[in-house]
């Protein structure tokens, strides 16, 4: 492995400008470097240096959808976005709840080497919602698995919520809930308002979601237990959470790039990449939701990465699939949503897209990338601009809702482990590892 | 001249009034022996049809016959087609076969839409029912039997200006609803929604209406047209409303809430109905009663759109 050295990043945890030198998986030296025979040299002068991104919310679509994503592939979208973990979402097929799926998945994750995947097991076998999964298998297999979720059905028998978050706590694991209440939402296609009911689309109601996490809160507090809620999406589940923050429920909270930028107006064209699930919000939703990444009340940003193929995108809005790909523009859409608007500055994106996300998910510390910490970092160029086009988009599927439109921001580098994964904006082609690392 | 027809939401209303005016034209030559007009000669309508709707499909038929274009129907219900590739494949299948105009009925809402706009097609779209979005031909020839019973000879170049429309039953599921309250509304009529809460949409404050749930309050302030929704029984095992006879008694326009209407009061409603449900048997038969004219004036309005459509210059 190439030493590295940096120069001139923005440091993002302090603000401080410095070149940081890298050899093997660490940082080993800050401030004024003076580069060394061999050192690959690396020009940082104006970019943002962070920790490595960590996604708590990835459907990486392996095993059985591999048409739409791979481990592989979706790892490469990781580190193009900036992200050196991701939490691989368990509605595969065959469903990851057991330890030899969640192994299999982790395992494809070490052979592919441009992240850390972290495997999320199913709450309930199969993902029905009936029986539990063997969650303490799960963590204790080579997966180490802490962060559990039926996501994409709602854990919705309030008993198996209950006995679920209960029994957690033996590993400390965290419950996360895909919090949609199914009764109020069959057949929903667009958040349940004035834009539904124009374009004659099922509703999805905000109250779906709210009462579910009104439901778990309490849930939570009863079982001193983790709760972790996946996408928040309506201005009343942020009340609620504050509410339950306030009271000391062990509950965390999630918001997606998505629902910090789009609105249900974008359903207009019956475009259904703009189809997903929970649905696109309202501009009162998306202020409420942004204040509450600002003020901490919603923890951290969670791509809900879910890629599809062209045929279950490209058709009538009723039969698309839902859900939007999100890894390579997550940055940038934070920047705009976030950054752009003054509510968070370059220390913050560290906390919500990396340093927090890792300690929820139970991942070794991040660091600050100071000497002796881990060399997991991404380079961003905050000055760059692009329309975002299909060939920026480097998973297997293109159904990004931002094709076409101008963002702020750019990956020009991300290292994982020390290793570069991205360099000039490009993924960088890594030698397959070969099976288990 | 447009492209397509997918709303009623996007029509101003001069357009509107010019479409109306087409289709007085069109009814016109309907009085003669020989109905049919060389006008769409050497051009290909498809009627595609993913969902049932005889009455639709054989009025959509007869305007594309009467104006000579070459019609084939093609339909989806029932066959392999049904999942969202199939649109697709079917639309572009039908360019191929060099379709000039495609009328499609589809289950889902937005799918005249997608079509218009996928570049599967270079074909005019006509919408002829969208899932729960709109009816817009069908907005059409409701209007263009309210101004023909209101002014008769003296329909042309007419708005509905100062007519008050009530719209009652089963909104939430119509796409004759909202067609009606964008289009009449445009056309300055006033429009009220009634019906029980279960079945209007929520948050419509930002539509031009005022919404409901008296039907006698309704009727007691005279309005002009009472446009009746057909309701599914079906909706009752989904709790929107409790029995047949319940929402029959509240929202039921029975002989004696149609003795209440003003003497030149209309009755509306798009068929097929349910008598003794949402309509009284004897009201629907009554004077008042359009069902009808509104059949028979489906045509002309769909010989209009066609042609408004189909005739001259696509400007894309």
């Amino acid at each position: 492995m190439t030493d590295l050295l940096i120069r001139g990043a923005e440091r993002a945890g302090d603000g401080v400008r410095t070149d940081l030198r890298i050899v093997g998986d660490r940082v080993v030296e800050d401030g004024s470097l003076t580069a060394r025979q061999g050192e690959r040299v690396i020009d940082a002068d104006g970019l943002v240096a962070l920790t490595g991104f960590v996604d708590l919310h990835t459907h990486l679509r392996e095993p059985g959808g591999e048409g739409a994503e791979t481990v592989l592939s979706g790892s490469r979208a990781g580190a193009a976005g900036g992200f050196t973990v991701l939490h691989a979402m368990p509605n595969t097929e065959p469903v990851a709840d057991t330890a030899g799926v969640v192994e299999q998945v982790a395992a494809l994750g070490r052979a592919a080497g441009y992240v850390d995947v972290r495997p999320i097991g199913a709450v309930s076998k199969g993902r029905r919602g009936e029986e539990l999964a063997e969650l303490v298998t799960m963590a204790r297999s080579r997966a180490r698995v802490r962060m559990f979720s039926d996501d994409g059905s709602c854990v919705a028998d309030p008993l198996l919520m209950r006995r679920a978050l209960e029994y957690a706590r033996i590993v400390d694991g965290v419950i996360a809930q895909h919090a949609e209440e199914p009764r109020l939402t069959r057949g929903a296609q667009l958040h349940e308002g004035a834009v539904s009911a124009e374009l004659g689309l099922a509703g999805w109601p905000a109250v779906a979601e709210e009462a579910i996490i009104a439901r778990d809160v309490l849930l939570a507090a009863e079982a001193g237990a983790r709760l972790h809620v996946c996408h928040v999406s309506t201005a009343g589940s942020v009340e609620l959470i504050r509410w339950a923050k306030r009271r000391g429920v062990r509950v965390t909270a999630e918001v997606t790039p998505h629902h910090l930028l789009l609105t249900d107006e974008a359903a207009r064209g019956y475009d259904a990449r703009f189809k997903v699930n929970p649905p696109l919000r309202t501009a009162s939703d998306v202020e409420a939701l942004r204040a509450a990444l600002a003020d901490g009340t919603i923890d951290v940003v969670a791509t809900d990465h879910a890629p599809h193929s062209a045929e279950a995108k490209r058709s009538e809005w009723q039969t698309a699939a839902m859900g939007m790909v999100g890894l390579e523009t997550a940055a940038s859409v934070v920047q705009a949503a976030m950054v752009e608007t003054g509510l968070l500055g370059w220390a913050d994106v560290q906390r919500v897209l990396s340093t927090t996300p890792a300690e929820i998910g139970g991942d070794a510390s991040r660091g600050a990338l100071r000497p002796g910490d881990p060399a997991d970092l991404v380079l961003v160029d905050p000055a760059a601009r692009r329309v975002l086009a299909s060939s920026d988009l480097v998973g297997r599927s293109t159904n990004s809702p931002y094709l076409g439109r101008d963002l702020p921001g750019r990956v020009v580098a991300t290292l994982f482990r020390g290793t570069p994964t991205v360099l000039d904006g490009a993924v960088v082609e890594l030698e397959p590892a070969g099976g288990d690392a | 001249m447009s492209d397509h027809l997918l709303s009623t939401r996007d029509l101003s209303r001069d357009a509107a009034v010019a479409l109306l005016d087409v289709a007085e034209d069109m009814a016109d030559t309907q009085r003669r022996t020989v109905k049919k007009l060389p006008t769409l000669r050497g051009t290909t309508v498809v009627n595609l049809f993913f969902e049932d709707s005889t009455r639709t499909r054989i009025s959509f038929e007869a305007a594309a016959k009467r104006l000579s274009a070459d019609v084939i129907t093609f339909s989806a219900k029932g066959s392999s087609v049904s999942k969202g590739e199939s649109l697709q494949d079917t639309a572009q299948t039908l360019q191929a076969m060099g379709a000039d105009g495609i009328v499609i009925r589809h289950q889902a809402s937005g799918a005249a839409a997608v079509l218009a706009t996928s570049g599967w097609t270079r074909a005019a779209v006509v919408n002829a029912g969208d899932g729960t979005h709109e009816h817009p031909t069908q907005a059409l020839l409701d209007a263009f039997t309210i101004r023909k019973r209101r002014f008769g000879a003296g329909s042309r170049g007419r708005d509905l200006a100062g007519l008050d429309v009530v719209i009652v039953g089963d909104v939430l599921h119509s796409r004759v609803a909202r067609s009606n309250v964008w289009l009449l509304t445009t056309l300055g009529a006033t429009v009220r929604l009634v019906a029980p809460p279960t079945l209007l949409p929520t948050h419509i404050e930002s539509w031009p209406v005022e919404a409901g749930t008296d039907l006698d309050a309704a009727i007691a302030d005279g309005p002009d047209v009472v446009m009746m929704l057909r309701v599914q029984r079906e909706r009752m095992t989904e709790a929107f409303f409790p029995s047949a006879r319940e929402y029959a008694a509240l929202y039921g326009l029975s002989a004696a809430r149609a003795d209440r209407l003003r003497a030149d009061a209309l009755v509306m409603h798009p068929g097929p109905m349910n008598r003794g449900l949402e309509i009284a048997g004897s009201v629907a038969d009554s004077p008042r009663s359009t069902v009808l004219e509104q059949v028979e004036n489906g045509i002309a309005v769909r010989m209009a759109v066609l042609y408004d459509v189909l005739a001259g210059e696509r400007t894309a």
